[in-house]
């Protein structure tokens, strides 16, 4: 299975980035262990010109990494064409079960290097840099995941076993001919839709609440309900919001969402709602680091414009998410 | 937003600057695409092709096996299969390969009454006796006849049997038709010296699509000695080979890019004292690390996508304007007449995705760190040479 192109990209891609993250890493362990902020050696020197290494490196791996679930998605659809039953993506990371793994580090992988592009950039923009130990250390802990990245999509795609005809007899009978279930349970409709859309509503309100007012604890409630929020979106995108774009009561994929059949509709959605994710938990995030003086004027700086982003990419969730709700023909509820 | 797009301007107007360097680099970088692009435009090309003819052929087909390999199928298995609910009909199949020594190439034998697939004639009829027969392109060009003039086929016993032939066939696909021969079925069976009673398959068709599988068991439960073959197992199978060919191309031509890496890398590492000194003044004038690293991924970004817009160009031409002559050979398989080709420009999003992953990524890879040590560079230390 290994020889299909887009495996091997996302293979050659995940293994560039591993370099790229290895190196970065090496290069932080020595920023951490020699990191002195007061000194005006030449070795100081030194390391301040490696953190510009540093973070271009990071921003590459993160920009690798974006692209890399997009390939990811995009080639697990491609590929279930090869196994018998699978319809779309779903289908093709059931056929092996590290699949759904490889998703979830990816996931992980994504939010994680943004926070740290986020709160380097940050840092960067301070004269003494004061984040410069928590973050070669989150650096350094980011590295072995990029690591697990590689290896669970080697087991995955390496454990693949696409059917074919054999010279014996016709693959339905070698070992595994059973379909592969390629259908995602959803959460049962109405209680799925209230929770999503108690959930939507408590985070506009938080975050306009923030937009607002300066008080602290709005930023974490606001943090505690990206979270939620999150999660909850992505249990109704496979609950209703699918069979609505869709216009299928049974058709419950978040993936096919992606493909040229729907217009591609997907990538806004999710982007939509990573960002609104994102910028609605970076402020809450950053709550413990206004201790620092320098970074407090950064991050009042910086703040209302995530607020607004966050927003901004809420917005264009909902609006995509419920178009069809609003204005379409289909109705998921009977008469 | 703005101030990047002056960078971007800046950095355009540096590239310019050092054409011939940059030139230099986007060809090699283009033609590295290129021949990457190729493999993956030609075989999905192959796929959707293969794919495209695979639509007309029989739900199931049900092959006897013998001793592990392909035998004859008596026809009285006709019956047994078509008793069983849910089929619609069974037709037994005449057909089989031809080695002509004149030509070097295999050519497959088709008995009339048993070909299903809609075949567009390109000119004449089918045959209606047992002297004649029609064509396809491949043959016909191999050959050189037209309709009226003879084809003279060696049987089994060696004996000349003389043709003639009354079409020549073009279908929507190639592929198909290209080594056809077309025959009566009985005129088949007496020049393979074929038993009345024995079929080369068996074509199976199926009312409801959802009922193949079990249909395929019960076949094989009642008929043991037989291997019933779906359509959707010779898709998988042609989705797999053709996967791994490319895979395989690939996979060679990754060595090129790695050469081609190098050969970036370098040019990266070794900037001219011009260039140094460029980034002394701008450094000297205000400009920051991360300006000049703005830059540098500028520049990155702005030779890649060239390169890649170039080379997918070029790919495209090659594939599609001249039928992929580097290629052809290496992919399509090892069958003697080929089919001409003409092959339908599809090319999907996925491709152009895979083949930017694959070859942006470890460029831009490479020049980080060489563009960081540029970008470090002290102002006072350029001056002073």
């Amino acid at each position: 299975m290994i020889l299909h192109p887009g495996i091997l990209a996302l293979l050659c891609g995940s293994l560039i980035t591993v370099l790229v993250m290895l190196l970065a890493s090496w290069l932080g362990v020595q920023i951490l262990l020699r990191w002195d902020m007061s000194s005006s050696s030449e070795e100081q020197l030194l390391l301040e010109r490696k953190t510009w290494l540093v973070s271009t490196l990071l921003n590459y791996a993160l920009g690798f990494q974006i692209f890399s679930v997009v390939l990811f998605i995009f080639t697990a659809e491609d590929i279930h064409r090869l196994f018998v039953g699978a319809m779309c993506a779903t289908g093709s990371l059931n056929a092996n079960l590290v699949g759904w793994l490889v998703l979830l580090v990816k996931g992980i992988l994504l939010f994680a290097a943004a926070f740290w592009v986020v709160l380097n950039r940050l840092d960067q923009r301070t004269e003494d840099c004061p984040l410069v130990r928590p973050k070669y250390l989150a650096l350094v802990l980011i590295t072995p995941l990029v690591v697990l990245d590689l290896y669970l999509q080697w087991r995955y795609f390496s454990g693949l076993q696409p059917e074919v005809i054999t010279s014996c007899c016709g693959s339905l009978f070698s070992a595994g001919g059973d379909s592969v279930a390629s259908d995602l349970a959803g959460m049962p409709v109405r209680q799925a839709m209230l929770l999503f859309f108690s959930i939507i509503g408590s985070y506009l309100v938080v975050l306009s609440f923030c937009i607002v007012f300066k008080a602290s604890v709005l930023r974490h409630l606001l943090f505690i309900v990206s979270v939620l929020m999150f999660f909850v979106s992505i249990g109704a995108v496979i609950s209703f919001i699918s069979p609505y774009i869709y216009q299928m009561p049974s058709h419950h994929c978040p993936f096919d969402m992606l493909q040229a059949n729907y217009s591609y509709i997907g990538y806004p959605l999710y982007v939509g709602l990573f960002v609104a994710t994102l910028y609605g938990m970076l402020p809450g995030l950053c709550q413990p680091l206004r201790k620092y003086a320098s970074l407090r004027r950064e991050i009042d700086s910086f703040e209302k414009r995530w607020l607004w982003v966050a927003m901004a990419g809420m917005l264009v969730f909902l609006t995509i998410s419920c178009w069809q709700m609003l204005f379409g023909s289909f109705k998921l509820f009977g008469y | 937003m703005l101030r990047q797009l002056k960078i971007l301007e800046f950095t355009l107007s540096s590239l310019l600057r050092r054409k011939y360097k940059n030139l230099s680099l986007i060809t090699v970088y283009a033609f590295t695409i290129a021949t990457l692009g190729s493999v993956l435009f030609l075989t999905h090309a192959l796929k959707m092709e293969a794919t495209g003819s695979l639509t007309t052929a029989p739900e199931l087909v049900v092959q006897r096996v013998a001793a592990g390999r392909h035998d004859l199928i008596p026809t009285a298995y006709t019956e047994v299969i078509s008793k069983l609910p849910g089929v619609a009909s069974v037709t037994p199949r005449v057909w089989g390969y031809y080695y002509d020594s004149l030509i070097k190439a295999n050519l497959t034998l088709v008995g009339i009454s048993s070909y299903q697939g809609d075949l567009e004639l390109l000119e004449g009829r089918l045959p209606d006796n047992a002297e004649e027969c029609a064509i396809g392109r491949g043959v016909a060009i191999a050959f050189g006849p037209a309709i009226g003039d003879d084809l003279v086929l060696e049987d089994s016993g060696k004996s000349r049997t003389v043709f003639k032939i009354t079409g020549i066939f073009r279908a929507e696909s190639n592929l198909l038709t290209n080594d056809l021969v077309v025959l009566q079925e009985a005129a088949l069976r007496d020049f393979f010296s074929m038993d009345q009673k024995l079929a080369t398959d068996l074509v199976v068709q199926v009312h409801n699509q959802r009922e193949i599988k079990t249909l395929a068991k019960k076949i094989k439960y009642n008929l043991p000695d037989t291997r019933p073959i779906t359509r959707d197992e010779i898709l998988h199978t042609y989705d797999t080979l053709f996967n791994w060919r490319s895979g395989m191309m690939l996979a060679v031509a990754v060595a090129a890019l790695i050469s081609f890496c190098i050969l970036a890398w370098d040019k990266a590492t070794g900037i001219s004292a011009e260039e140094k000194q460029e980034i002394g003044v701008l450094k000297a004038i205000g400009w920051e690390t991360s300006d000049v690293l703005a830059v540098k991924f500028w520049e990155g970004t702005v030779i890649s996508l060239t390169s890649f817009v170039l080379g997918i160009l070029a790919a495209w031409i090659h594939v599609f304007a001249f039928g992929a002559p580097a290629l052809v050979p290496l992919l399509k398989g090892w069958s003697v007449l080929f089919p001409e080709f003409q092959l339908t420009p599809a090319v999907d999003f996925y491709q152009v995705f895979v083949l930017g992953f694959l070859t942006i990524v470890p460029y831009l890879a490479c020049t980080v760190i060489p563009s960081w040590k540029t970008a470090v560079t002290e102002p006072e230390y350029v001056m002073r040479g």
